[in-house]
């Protein structure tokens, strides 16, 4: 178990900055996500952990030792791909234990590393296959068992699960995280999957051009996104975004929407102080939004729903407030009438508020 | 069996035709195999037939006796010059030139090439862009300045000369072979190899090097078959005392006084012909089964 530190992290190729100047502290077991969209830098921070890229600037540390320029190999690392990278000429077991070979360790003790990794992984029965012979869970099975002979206090997954089906993407992630449960090592997973991020992180990092954006629980990253990037980043169907202005009514804030509706604000935790008329985005995520009052959803809206989506568990309405898109989600079975406006309501402490930059309010 | 009746009209596969089409191209390659063949053929029944019966002409017919006292003469005791001992010393000189040749620009190719596609050292583009080049220019550009550089480091006319004048030669094409096949295999395993900790001489033999197995048997095509039939190489530079078998050959077929022996003239090309011509036989095979390994994907 080994805290990972990085210091002032810059890396660009040429002239093109793709991790701004970026500081980051993992603690010792701790569970990680690294999320954002392709292109953030997310892989390219992995690389850099890992020691498979030269930074332009700054420090890594690993176990409080700084090896910032030490090989990937003496770094306590293991890693896993997406590709699932295994060695294509080798069984399985030639896989695990390839790079204990290389770094001349005794039989016996490859052996029984291999052994444990087989065993925690439940690849006993597949040793003597050759990669072109497993399915690709399979695969990333042996991958991630690779990574473990090496006895590495830190593992690092480069999108591990994004080959994979949607079955096995989940039955993998649970695994995963049981992984970390039963090994209590520290990881480092990159994905531009939200739901793999919020299931598995301890904390999300979310990453947009070379900058963490918010670095917080998966619960406040959902519940109170710093910026409209993490907002629309984070959440499926992605959260409404409304526009209006705040306004000053009966000594208490409200928010007036552009298209015609107002909400009052009391019970909003702002982070700035605001003024009297000032342009504002509000953010709804559809199932903060329900179809009867409760003593907390106190607010009422009216959009027009055109669309229903069943999904089993629950449905999604499908529709527009005052010439935005608004969705919403409910678990209730009776689906209120389509195509005409009809009040939902909503808990002002639950709402997001976002100035004219796009910033947290 | 189902006994269930489909609809009238065409079902299952259509049935096959043979239409003039198809009837072309196997006239095409018949006419295309004759036509190689042909040489061939010549050179073999000339190689078996007493002077006598080639003296009546009859270029195609078959030997009414064969003999292969030809092949023997020219081995081991046809006459280059003043020399007597047949093609054999060349065969030898060029079994010794071939050998570390083939070995030394392959690997040295497969390591440039690896280390061009995976370790992207500083100027790396550059310097593959010069080799590129190097695989353009005419040979003929390097062999006065060859000349005088061997004979200042007094490699002129001994074998070394021409190792090396191989493997630099042959380098250019070999790294681009090379680099371009490990430019298709991903990054990952690379980067995996490394972290498993891997060096850059352990990543190559323990895993790009076992991967590379197509790859090497084209590699041992083209350069068995370029070193063996070079002949300008082999006359620059070897001297009187290491001449290849080409240039041997040649020699030995030049037209001397007296009667010109058509068949030990044949027997000896055929001779120097073989090598090339059993390594496509040999890895041919290995050619086809190492592609069909490297194509089964999960």
């Amino acid at each position: 178990m080994s805290s990972v530190s990085l210091r002032n992290l810059k890396i660009s190729f040429g002239a093109v900055n793709v991790l701004e100047t970026l500081n980051l502290e993992v603690a010792e077991g701790e569970f990680i996500v690294l999320l954002g969209p392709s292109g953030c830098g997310k892989s390219t921070l992995l690389n850099a952990i890992a020691g498979l890229l030269d930074l332009t600037e700054g420090q890594v540390f690993i176990g409080g030792r700084n090896v910032t320029w030490a090989e990937p190999s003496e770094r306590g690392i293991g890693m896993v791909f997406q590709s699932y990278a295994l060695y294509p000429r080798l069984t399985v077991e030639g896989n695990l234990s390839f790079g204990l070979k290389m770094s001349g360790m005794p039989k016996a003790e490859i052996a029984r590393r291999v052994a444990d990794a087989a065993r925690i992984l439940q690849i006993e029965p597949l040793m003597k296959r050759q990669p072109a012979q497993l399915s690709g869970g399979q695969r990333q099975r042996v991958a991630i068992g690779r990574a473990l002979v090496r006895n590495a206090s830190v593992l690092l997954f480069d999108e591990p699960l994004s080959n994979l089906d949607a079955k096995l993407r989940t039955e993998l992630r649970v695994e995963i995280k049981r992984l970390h449960k039963a090994l209590g090592s520290t990881m480092i997973f990159v994905t531009h999957d939200q739901v793999e991020a919020l299931t598995l992180a301890d904390r999300i990092a979310v990453m947009h051009k070379g900058v963490i954006r918010q670095l917080a629980s998966p619960k406040e990253i959902y519940q109170r996104p710093v910026d409209r990037f993490v907002a629309s980043f984070v959440g499926s169907p992605q959260m409404n975004f409304l526009s209006g202005r705040i306004v000053r009514r009966d000594e208490a804030l409200a928010f007036r929407l552009d298209g015609g509706g107002e909400i009052g604000l009391n019970g909003y935790d702002f982070t700035h102080p605001v003024s009297d008329g000032q342009v504002a985005t509000l953010g709804i995520r559809p199932e903060q939004a329900q179809l009867q009052p409760s003593p907390q959803h106190t607010e009422s809206l009216e959009p027009t729903f055109t669309i229903d989506e069943p999904m089993g568990p629950d449905t999604l309405l499908w529709g527009t407030l005052g010439g935005e898109t608004f969705s919403l989600r409910t678990t209730s079975d009776h689906t209120p009438n389509l195509g005409t406006a009809m009040p939902i309501y909503v808990n002002p402490a639950q709402v997001s508020l976002f100035d004219a930059a796009g910033e947290r309010l | 069996m189902t006994t269930h009746h489909t609809s009238e009209g065409p079902s299952g596969p259509a049935p096959r035709r043979i239409g003039p089409a198809r009837l072309g191209i196997y006239a095409f390659l018949l006419i295309s195999a004759l036509f190689f063949l042909l040489p061939l053929y010549v050179m073999l029944v000339t190689s078996v037939k007493p002077m006598a019966e080639i003296r009546e002409g009859g270029l195609f017919a078959l030997p009414s006796a064969v003999t292969f006292e030809p092949w023997i003469r020219a081995w081991s005791s046809a006459c280059t010059g003043l020399d007597c001992r047949g093609i054999s010393p060349g065969f030898w000189i060029s079994v010794k030139i071939l050998i570390p040749s083939v070995i030394a620009s392959i690997l040295i190719g497969a390591i440039t090439g690896y280390a061009l596609s995976f370790w992207r050292a500083r100027g790396a583009n550059l310097l593959f862009a010069a080799l590129l080049l190097g695989a353009f220019l005419p040979y003929q550009v390097f062999i006065y300045p060859l000349v005088r550089i061997y004979s200042a480091t007094g490699l002129f006319s001994t074998i070394y000369a021409l190792v090396l004048t191989h493997v630099i030669f042959g380098l250019p094409v070999m790294t681009l072979l090379f680099r371009n096949y490990y430019a298709g295999i991903p990054i990952d395993l690379f980067k995996a190899a490394r972290v498993d900790g891997g060096k850059f001489f352990s990543i190559f033999f323990r895993l790009m090097l076992p991967m590379s197995i197509p790859m090497l048997v084209v590699a041992v095509i083209l350069q068995v078959t370029g070193i063996w039939n070079d002949f300008i190489m082999g006359l620059t530079f070897g001297g009187l005392a290491n001449r290849p078998m080409t240039v041997q050959l040649t020699n030995l077929v030049a037209p001397t006084e007296g009667e010109i022996a058509y068949n030990v003239n044949m027997a000896a090309t055929i001779m120097t012909a073989a090598v090339p011509l059993i390594i496509y036989f040999i890895s041919g095979r290995w050619f086809v089964r190492g592609i069909a390994a490297g194509a089964v994907k999960g």
